[in-house]
């Protein structure tokens, strides 16, 4: 009862380990990007269908270019939306 | 001063054939996805994707591989229609054929929606790789 600022957790605070980001492109050796699978694409927007930066993706500027692009020409054949609520 | 005379009388005749042996090298690789109005029955929708792939094989292109990816659903509304029929076309061309094409859509009321893109080397292997994928999936 000496210590009672002493706050104690059921669980152990878990200390941040922070993980490092990679390019999954550069890591997988993937070269091109298809704007044909949408579903693939899908994993670098947002629920409302905008682009994830590269800080939250950790893709590399080459390959966020041709996210980008990629995206973009799905969009024009209405694989992907433009505008949206709740995508996923 | 001789040289540099004989040199720019013959300089025409070598960029003419420059130019020449690049046209005639500048086969590219193109892809090109259309979108149909779902409105039209199955043998108007086969009618058009034959109509496009004559016009490209009458301008000298080559087509590598054709895809129906039959009625999808499409992610907004194109002329107030939510479905689709789309269709894909490989090929190989000139680039001066991709003019007509692009023509060839604008006058055609069925197509509501086409994009057209050359393939750079590593999309060539992609397409190489996808083409055997979907060979497969219809064989199976």
């Amino acid at each position: 009862m000496a210590q009672q600022s002493e706050i104690r957790y059921l669980t152990p605070p878990s200390v941040d380990v922070k993980k490092k980001k990679y390019c999954r492109f550069k890591k997988n050796g993937i070269k091109y990007i298809d704007y044909k699978d949408p579903e693939f694409l899908k994993k670098f927007l947002n629920e409302q269908g905008k682009i994830l930066p590269r800080r939250i993706t950790g893709t590399s500027l080459k390959y966020q270019r041709r996210v980008a692009q990629a995206v973009k020409r799905a969009r024009q054949i209405a694989l992907l939306p433009y505008v949206t609520d709740l995508m996923k | 001063m001789v040289i540099t005379k004989k040199s720019s009388t013959f300089a025409p005749h070598l960029l003419q054939i420059i130019i020449l042996i690049n046209q005639l090298g500048s086969m590219n690789q193109y892809e090109t996805v259309f979108i149909l109005t779902p409105v039209l029955s199955d043998e108007q929708m086969k009618e058009a994707v034959a109509k496009f792939k004559k016009l490209l094989t009458d301008n000298g292109a080559e087509i590598v591989n054709e895809e129906e990816w039959g009625l999808k659903k499409m992610a907004y509304a194109i002329e107030k229609k939510s479905t689709g029929f789309y269709c894909l076309l490989e090929f190989n061309a000139e680039p001066t054929v991709l003019k007509t094409l692009e023509t060839g859509y604008r006058r055609d009321e069925k197509v509501i929606r086409n994009i057209t893109v050359r393939l750079d080397k590593y999309a060539a292997l992609y397409a190489e790789k996808r083409r055997n994928k979907f060979g497969k999936k219809e064989e199976a």
